[in-house]
């Protein structure tokens, strides 16, 4: 449980050093006319990015405990290290290209050059479908070769963590339908134009994610 | 006005009911006095924090409450650094002196000392097993998957080690006094947890490991050991005692029980030679071992060995058919006396065994829908679906078998003439169930219910391949 | 998403107010209808839960009285009991409910940012108690595993609700999770981003910091039991050896092989001991602005109460295997685990203080919701010492599994939240409904609970130190038990069924408030936060009318010195005098 405990330490603290910045110091009793914006949140973001933040912490939790429960259960007598498959290089290369043409979409976005939005949207979309069906063939693959989620809890972990990426991942795609078929039937540019920016957060999160989680797969 | 003097009258009769409260720890029969030190301590500092508070915060409403046509108007003291330190100093202190006793002790559990005896207690949904390491005074290797009903342990027949082990199917466990003892602890399915209330501590069994704890006993006597981590639902039923002793009782105790080798290399009973000693039982029980309800004798064919031995033993200890109104009982007990020794028990066991298993005609009506819904709800559990009972359960088989009696038996549970004896183990179980069936109407029900399961493999029984082998 | 937080448009000062019954009262995307959703289904689900536990009493005062309770039935209530009470009545209650009232009322928003996502967190948990209330009507029941769902136990023969029961309880805590997570964002949300002008983090009331902190750590918390859920999911649908090891099952072998029952623990009580905070920090807060405006007085040590606050939530991570002293886990754990159990047991200390140093020197009105917050005080104080025995990891050894647990965790996180929660009822009703209730109904329901509960709860504590154990559907001839311990259950018993019925009075003055209660004043209490100071009362859609408020001071400027009124509105500037009218309702 240590990772956990660490990486929930992590997130305290920074919720914590932000609120110290807040004024805390200052004597509440005070009735004083305060400077405007005190009561703005940080960094002057707005709800959205606020909340993608939280949402943000809450699934580095989900992951987090997961890993540690992967640490706990490994300890015990019967785990036979799970051999990966040699396509999840092939998928992180992918996922990694998904983030790099969603982070170029991004800028142009924010440039305000509309006409690379829609390949931009359109070519990140393919990859990451490209990234969920490899991870479909990879358990295939498993599979085929006699390695089922309850063969060894090796396994097991490696369905589930895999599996857990997957429906995070899923669920961006859904953000980013809504946005692609926006920006196709073109309602709604502003909101087109947040989305594109807090998706673009959200893909590179679940890369980290899973960077640290094949990291941990296959040093194990 | 009234509310104060209301949370006043709290505090003293808060203290008043701990004074002359009757309930309270048990006495002490163990080395862990330090335990109920720690206690104390606790509940001093607790105590003088629980009534100054709290009758501060009365004086406070006597004192400042709003009076009608008051004008008056609080204190403005948005706060007062000095006192807050003050009052988290203090505070501290206190809690300091509550955890330096605690850690003190707790370092004392953890660490065992060197010389204590080891028992393993090994639970199970609802009973305890002990295991006690032989002459070499190491446990022979165990492992789930080797559980059966002849080795309900899981010992490893090929460790030397486990040979000599010494095997207790009971749930009662003899310690000597004045000896440190480490339990080690073992489930078989599910968490349980080993408590004896008078030796103060306690620990979880905890299936795929084994854990600890140790304690000295100090005073002679029988204590009851209580499952305390939910197991199913006969949690509460899964009881066992632990009977300090001196140290020649205890070996004398020790050496009576079998060892791993002698539970595996148990002779058969002999079905002919046990033929001759049935002729007695015959005249009641029928020569196919069918019973005869005129003579109050159940049917005995179709009924488990482990069974069989363990009611004829518990007439021979006087564990059945002592109490003054078990009328019937009595007279087994001199039957079951009649037999010698074991081997005499085993081979009147082979030949019940041999008897062709027919089932018993039925005598009782009752509700079966009703029947069905109580049997569901508490004898499936351990008599199984089928009413065909499970020895790893310790429950008999009630399928085909004589319904008058089995309702007969139900009332004397739940009557407390059978199964009330400290060390009837299971008969205290059947007591808890059979004081759910509070009306005779509902024993019949369930009889009548169980009437309506039909022995499955009656034929594999008789032919012996289960339960046939001690 | 294409929804913008109300906050960042201050300018559209045109709301559309919902037309309809239906998008009113039931589609309504307004915090304070979904506050009341929350609420109602909540006590509703309490409810149930409450005759459940009438039950268990009745079969554990009277043993073999009432053919209806078996074993099989008994453990299927106490593991509904705890499961709803915890999550879907008190964690549901305190941030669906009183969150969504308060947090934009007290914070000066019209709304919460996210207002569809708030409609659906409310749908969603709906949605959760009824797949909570359907396990009790499939093949087998519901599970009777205990509340804590402990593996092999929960999804092994033996125990009630194998098949269905435990599969829809699971699936329900998992729908659960992702509504109050739904919830949970928005509240953090609103509090850090659409506070009114002048709002600063330090002028909250300290209701919106124990439900933010609670948001916090519920939103941090509640992954551990999801991941849980679905790992005992797994293994028992497709038979993964998460949890479960290799084990032999009434003489049959399952096919388990090298799990660990004490991983499902830790993950379980890494989430089941912030839920007691979850539960706790918002009845803190609360309780805090209940005896501070009804003492007239600011809370003590506004800045120590935030900083307990804050500390006790960081705390709460590092504490829970003090549930699991006795689980087998390593013991070194245990010192480190007392160590941090006992330190909490300082800033929790220093909130109780501050509490009782605000009723010094104050000027304390005894109306309902002061009677209950008091009462919380002693309640809570009682359960708070009772933690120090348990928290202790070597008076944990007799007590543990005890109904010494069972006293002190009633007493903490049952009766003292409880308490809190109708005390802000009685506190709020007013304003949530725009209608007084009945004073002497009110007393009557706060003398019967309180001393009611305390009635079962302090002996309870003495069957657990005689060696009691808990979860026992009958104790039987068990010899070190003096006969009198039955006596004393069948007293708990008479006393909890007594409590149960007085609730009535509870609904009684609900329904009597609505139907003939006189119309409240905007701020009966005279209170300084902003949600009394709403132009409408019940506030209308939107909260605020034309113009949104402006905060100048903190929520406490009780009898200011130098000032007329006991209390000045936050929203007052400083220069200027208070409205002149002289506070003070009387009431004895």
């Amino acid at each position: 449980m240590e990772f956990i405990l660490v990486v929930l330490a992590v997130m305290l603290a920074i919720l914590l050093g932000w609120l110290l910045k807040q004024s805390f110091n200052t004597q509440p009793w005070v009735a004083e006319v305060v400077e405007e914006g005190a009561h703005r949140a940080p960094m002057n973001a707005n709800a959205k990015v606020i909340a993608l933040a939280a949402l943000l912490a809450v699934i580095t939790s989900f992951f987090a405990l997961i890993m540690s429960a992967y640490a706990l259960r490994m300890d015990l007598g019967d785990w036979a290290p799970l051999t990966e498959p040699q396509l999840l290089w092939i998928n992180s290369g992918v996922l990694v290209l998904a983030s790099i043409t969603f982070q170029w979409t991004r800028n142009a976005a924010m440039r305000g050059d509309a006409s690379k939005l829609r390949p931009g949207m359109i070519v990140t979309g393919v990859l990451t479908t490209a990234f969920l069906i490899g991870q479909f063939v990879a358990w295939r693959q498993l599979n085929a070769s006699g390695e089922y989620i309850t063969s060894n809890p090796a396994n097991a972990f490696f369905f589930f963590l895999t599996g857990a990426h997957a429906v995070h991942i899923l669920g961006g795609m859904y953000v980013w339908a809504r946005a692609t078929i926006r920006l196709f039937t073109g309602r709604g540019a502003q909101t087109v134009r947040q989305s594109i920016e807090l998706c673009t957060v959200y893909w590179h999160f679940l890369l980290l994610v899973w960077i640290v989680m094949f990291g941990l797969l296959l040093s194990t | 006005m009234p509310f104060a003097v209301v949370l006043i009258l709290l505090v003293v009769g808060s203290i008043l009911f701990h004074i002359f409260s009757p309930w309270t720890f048990t006495p002490l029969a163990s080395n862990w006095s330090m335990v109920d030190f720690t206690v104390d301590i606790t509940l001093w500092v607790t105590g003088i924090v629980f009534v100054s508070v709290n009758l501060f915060m009365a004086y406070c409403v006597i004192r400042f409450r709003h009076k009608k046509g008051e004008a008056s108007k609080a204190k403005y003291e948005p706060e007062n650094k000095r006192l807050e330190s003050w009052l988290t100093g203090w505070t501290a202190l206190g809690v300091a002196a509550m955890l330096t006793p605690g850690l003190f002790v707790w370092a004392k559990f953890v660490d065992v000392p060197e010389e204590a005896r080891e028992i393993e207690a090994v639970g199970q949904q609802w009973h305890w097993t002990y295991r006690y390491p032989g002459e070499d005074g190491k446990f022979g290797e165990v492992d789930a998957e080797r559980i059966s009903a002849d080795n309900p342990l899981g010992i490893d027949p090929e460790d030397p080690h486990g040979q000599d082990d010494v095997i207790v199917l009971s749930p009662e466990a003899h310690i000597p006094i004045n000896q440190p003892v480490k339990f080690l602890l073992r489930s078989k399915d599910v968490l349980h947890n080993f408590t004896v209330a008078q030796f103060r501590v306690k620990m979880d069994l905890v299936p795929g490991m084994t854990t600890y704890m140790w304690l000295e006993p100090t005073v002679a006597g029988r204590y009851e050991v209580l499952c305390e981590e939910l197991c199913g639902v006969a949690h509460y039923t899964m009881r066992g005692a632990v009977v300090v002793e001196d140290d020649a009782s205890f070996r004398a105790w020790l050496a009576e029980q079998p060892t791993f080798a002698e539970t595996q290399n148990r002779v058969a009973g002999n079905a002919a030679l046990g033929a001759a000693q049935y002729a007695i039982c015959s005249t009641c029980h029928g020569q196919q071992g069918e019973g005869m309800q005129a003579l109050n004798a159940p049917k005995l064919s179709g009924l488990s060995g482990w069974y069989l031995r363990r009611q004829l033993l518990a007439y021979q200890n006087g564990l059945r058919g002592a109490h003054e109104d078990d009328v019937y009982g009595a007279q087994m007990v001199g039957m079951a006396n009649m037999l010698a020794d074991d081997a005499a028990i085993s081979n009147v066991i082979a030949y019940i065994q041999s008897l062709p298993d027919e089932p018993a005609p039925t005598t009782i009506d009752g509700d079966i829908d009703n029947g069905a819904r109580l049997y569901a709800t508490s004898c499936r559990y351990c008599h199984g679906e089928d009413g065909m009972g499970n020895q790893a359960t310790n429950a008999p088989r009630a399928a085909g078998m004589s319904d008058w009696y089995m309702a007969r038996q139900l009332q004397n549970f739940r009557d407390g003439v059978r199964g009330s004896h400290l060390e009837d183990y299971y008969g205290m179980q059947m007591g808890f169930m059979g004081r759910m069936l509070r009306t005779d109407e509902a024993i019949n029900d369930i009889v009548a219910y169980m009437n309506t399961l039909q022995p499955v493999v009656a034929d594999q029984l008789t032919a012996g391949t289960t339960g046939n082998n001690e | 998403m294409s929804y913008v937080a109300i906050a960042d448009r201050d300018h559209e000062v045109e709301h559309h107010d919902p037309q309809t019954f239906i998008t009113k009262y039931i589609w309504s995307q307004d915090h304070k209808v979904i506050a009341v959703q929350y609420g109602m289904t909540a006590i509703f689900v309490g409810v149930i839960a409450l005759i459940l536990s009438a039950m268990m009493r009745l079969q554990l005062g009277f043993p073999d009285s009432f053919s209806f309770i078996t074993p099989e039935s008994y453990y299927q209530f106490i593991t509904m009991h705890g499961m709803i009470m915890v999550i879907y009545l008190l964690t549901a209650l305190f941030l669906g409910g009183f969150g969504n009232y308060l947090i934009p009322l007290m914070c000066g928003s019209r709304d919460m940012v996210f207002p569809y996502l708030n409609m659906l967190s409310y749908w969603v948990y709906l949605l959760s108690v009824i797949i909570l209330l359907i396990s009790f009507f499939v093949p087998g029941g519901s599970t009777g595993a205990g509340w804590t769902l402990y593996p092999p136990q929960a999804i092994m023969q033996g125990t009630p609700g194998v098949d269905w029961g435990i599969l829809l309880m699971l699936l329900s805590l998992a729908v659960f999770i992702v509504a109050f997570t739904m919830g949970g964002l928005n509240y953090v949300t609103t509090v850090l981003q659409a506070r009114c002008k002048g709002m600063t983090l330090m002028r909250m009331p300290l209701s919106v910091w124990g439900i933010f902190m609670a948001t916090v750590l519920g939103l941090l918390a509640f992954p551990a039991l999801l991941v849980s859920a679905i790992m005992m999911l797994l293994d028992q649908n497709l038979a993964t050896s998460f949890f479960m090891p290799a084990i032999s099952s009434m003489g049959a072998d399952p096919g388990y092989t090298g799990g660990s029952p004490i991983l499902f623990q830790h993950l379980f009580w890494f989430f089941g001991h912030p839920e007691v905070y979850i539960v706790a920090l918002p009845a803190f807060g609360i309780v805090s602005d209940l005896l501070s405006t009804h003492a007239r007085k600011n809370i003590f040590g506004y800045r120590m109460m935030v900083w307990a606050i804050i500390a006790i939530g960081g705390l709460s991570f590092v504490v829970w295997a003090h549930h699991m002293y006795v689980s087998g886990m390593h013991p070194y754990f245990g010192f480190f685990f007392a160590t941090t159990t006992l330190i909490i047991a300082v800033p929790t200390a220093i909130k109780v203080y501050n509490w009782v140093l605000t009723l010094w020197e104050g000027h304390i009105h005894l109306r309902v919701p002061m009677l209950f917050a008091i009462g919380f005080i002693f309640t809570f104080i009682h359960g708070g010492l009772t933690g120090l025995f348990l928290g202790n990891v070597t008076i944990d050894l007799p007590l543990s599994d005890t109904y010494f647990v069972v006293a002190h965790f009633h007493m903490v996180m049952g009766v003292s939240p409880i308490l809190v929660v109708f005390g802000a009822i009685y506190h709020w009703w007013p304003k949530i409904s725009g209608r007084m209730y009945s004073e002497t109904l009110g007393k009557w329901h706060f003398w019967m609970t309180f001393l009611g509960t305390y009635a079962i709860y302090l002996p309870m504590h003495y069957l657990g130190f005689q060696g009691v154990p808990r979860r026992y559907f009958a104790m039987g001839n068990t010899e070190f038990l003096p006969a009198s311990a039955q006596d004393l259950n069948a007293w708990i018993t008479m006393s909890a069924l007594f409590v149960a019925a007085s609730q009535i009075l509870f609904f009684a003055n609900i329904i009597w408030s609505l139907t003939r209660g006189p119309k409240a004043d905007p701020n009966p209490w005279g209170a300084t936060s902003l949600e009394w100071q709403t132009p409408d009362t019940p506030p209308k859609h939107g909260n605020w009318g034309h113009d949104l408020p402006e905060c100048h001071r903190w929520a406490y400027d009780y009898s200011v010195p130098g000032y007329a009124d006991d209390f000045i509105p936050q929203n007052v500037p400083p220069d200027e005098a208070p409205a002149g009218r002289q506070h003070d309702v009387d009431e004895h």
